[in-house]
């Protein structure tokens, strides 16, 4: 049996997963199956990381207590982009897609990336609709501390004064 | 900010004078992925809207400080072949380039000091970046963050309070960020160890290709060594990682050279000595014969079996060795053949003018040849 993915290699690894009420077999090959976070193999995890493996049982674990993810067949409303798209290219079209189409990328983003939940830089232009003020503060008091390490005294003047502007408006 | 009225034959080539580690780690890159709000994603976007992001993202950078003095180079206004030289220094990717049938909307942007630049319209509407030289990945993440922070300011990106800054690609979604170190490891090649590292590199969230980007062939034992995953951990925590397990591979690749000089000093010697010599005396050099010859000196010079050349005249001649490098500088088109030889040339006389400056052959480093690697000699 050839890889669903790539349609080269010969399937080493079978995967029932149950979505959406539905059960559907995957089939992948040893590459195919490390791109999506699948580890084949039993060999060493540094502490800290999780095993991709039980990563990914757990996910499949976790779909059955909750309220099944029902997939959006509609096309984007802004970029007009339809699922069968996206599943043909693996590209969203627009940011919008990200809201369209969330029920299946936010599955998709955990097989990737072994994660959902964005922990890095806040985006802290008005325009954005971020309104989480403490996880800015903390996250710009990080990245202070971080420059005053590095010497960047700079960044870290520029960081001070705007965690100050923040701490005004509360 | 100019427009494009610089030539790009000298520039971007900051990277080549190396930096921390420089022997093992040629340079070190950071590129963060983002898009304006409102509209869609180059791949979705009909040409007038590409054509308009482009325009709000120089103005954009003509403002930014990170930029200041700096040249933007639209696609369209640069011939062939500095196209050609751009995709040969890493400074732009070939899908920036390929744009549809007719006039492109894409853009490069390269600051004064060539600290860091960015991409106008490839798979996202702009990808900020640097590289560096040597190993330095936080100083490349700093001036991405700055150029980010600068940026971020004065254009709407694209942000989602759960999924982060959001991109075309949803492997790239979150920090946007790639972090990659090129890195050359013979001794772990030579020893068969390689595999065993790169399974190893792989179990830790780190994916590994060869010099030319995704699918591209290992050649002259360069890897380029990058985050796999770009969601659910910091900026700081990715490159801090990269950075450790790279640092590994550098210790697992020393020790390598260690066994190689305890257990056959004759074959690594001879295998250097060659190289050195073919690549002084050869009339005819393809590309890949050529890289794979400038790792064995390379490794020789780290060894201190040669004394000369310097690291940084290795890796000019890695980068202007390339095809369009040839061409511009022998201003002209070329065929393999003719290229071939213009490189076995030039390689020669980079390699005489380099003995020349450091006033002796490589020959006389050989006496201290089983002493462990050390610090680059200098020439």
């Amino acid at each position: 049996m050839l890889c669903d993915d790539c349609k080269e290699k010969e399937a080493e690894v079978h995967l029932t997963a149950v979505e959406a009420e539905e059960i559907r077999s995957v089939h992948l090959c040893s590459s195919c199956a490390a791109i999506r976070g699948v580890s084949t193999d039993t060999g060493e995890l540094h502490p800290g990381d999780t095993p991709p493996l039980a990563d990914f049982l757990a996910q499949l674990g976790s779909v059955g207590s909750r309220p099944p993810v029902t997939a959006v067949t509609e096309p984007c409303p802004f970029c007009g982009i339809s699922a069968a798209d996206f599943r043909r290219t693996g590209r969203v079209g627009c940011s919008q897609c990200y809201v369209h189409f969330e029920a299946q990328l936010r599955g998709l983003l955990r097989r990737i990336h072994g994660s959902s939940q964005h922990a890095g830089k806040l985006y802290l232009s008005e325009a954005s609709d971020l309104t989480d003020r403490l996880g800015q503060l903390s996250s710009m008091r990080r990245r202070m501390k971080r420059a005053i390490e590095t010497e960047d005294f700079e960044t870290a003047a520029e960081l001070r004064d705007r965690i100050h502007e923040l701490e005004v408006q509360e | 900010m100019s427009l494009s009225a610089v030539p790009v034959a000298e520039r971007g080539l900051e990277w080549i004078q190396g930096g921390d580690e420089a022997e093992i780690v040629l340079s070190s890159r950071v590129r963060v992925a983002r898009n304006l709000q409102g509209f869609p994603f180059p791949g979705r976007a009909g040409r007038e809207e590409r054509a308009d992001v482009a325009e709000r993202i120089c103005e954009a950078a003509a403002r930014a400080e990170s930029l200041d003095g700096g040249v933007i180079w639209r696609i369209d206004d640069l011939d062939p072949v500095d196209r050609e030289i751009l995709v040969e220094r890493h400074l732009v990717s070939r899908d920036l380039l390929a744009d549809d049938a007719g006039p492109s909307t894409s853009a490069f942007v390269l600051a004064a000091g060539e600290e860091c630049g960015l991409m106008v319209n490839e798979e996202d509407h702009v990808r900020l970046q640097s590289l560096v030289g040597g190993l330095e990945l936080e100083a490349a993440w700093r001036r991405v963050d700055r150029l980010d922070e600068e940026l971020g300011a004065l254009l709407p990106f694209a942000y989602h309070h759960q999924f982060g800054y959001l991109t075309a690609c949803p492997t790239n979604v979150g920090t946007g960020l790639r972090a990659s170190v090129l890195i050359h490891i013979p001794g772990l090649v030579l020893t068969k160890e390689i595999s065993r590292v790169l399974e190893g590199i792989s179990q830790v969230g780190l994916t590994y290709r060869g010099l030319y980007g995704e699918g591209s062939e290992v050649v002259g034992n360069f890897f380029q060594i990058s985050n796999q995953t770009t969601l659910g951990k910091t900026e700081e925590d990715l490159i801090e990682h990269l950075g450790r397990v790279t640092g590994k591979v550098i210790d697992y690749e020393r020790s390598a050279r260690a066994v190689l000089l305890t257990e056959a000093p004759s074959v690594l010697e001879d295998k250097v000595w060659r190289a050195y010599g073919i690549l002084r005396t050869a009339r005819s050099l393809g590309l890949e014969e050529m890289m794979n010859l400038l790792s064995g000196i390379r490794l020789g010079v780290s060894l201190k079996l040669l004394k000369s050349p310097r690291v940084e005249t290795l890796n000019d001649i890695l980068v202007r060795g390339q095809h369009a490098h040839l061409e511009r500088a022998a201003g002209g088109k070329l065929n393999e053949h003719d290229a071939d030889v213009c490189r076995a040339t030039f390689v020669r006389d980079k390699l005489a003018r380099d003995e020349r400056e450091a006033g002796r052959p490589p020959a006389e480093g050989s006496s201290d040849a089983r002493a462990a690697d050390g610090p680059p000699t200098g020439g």
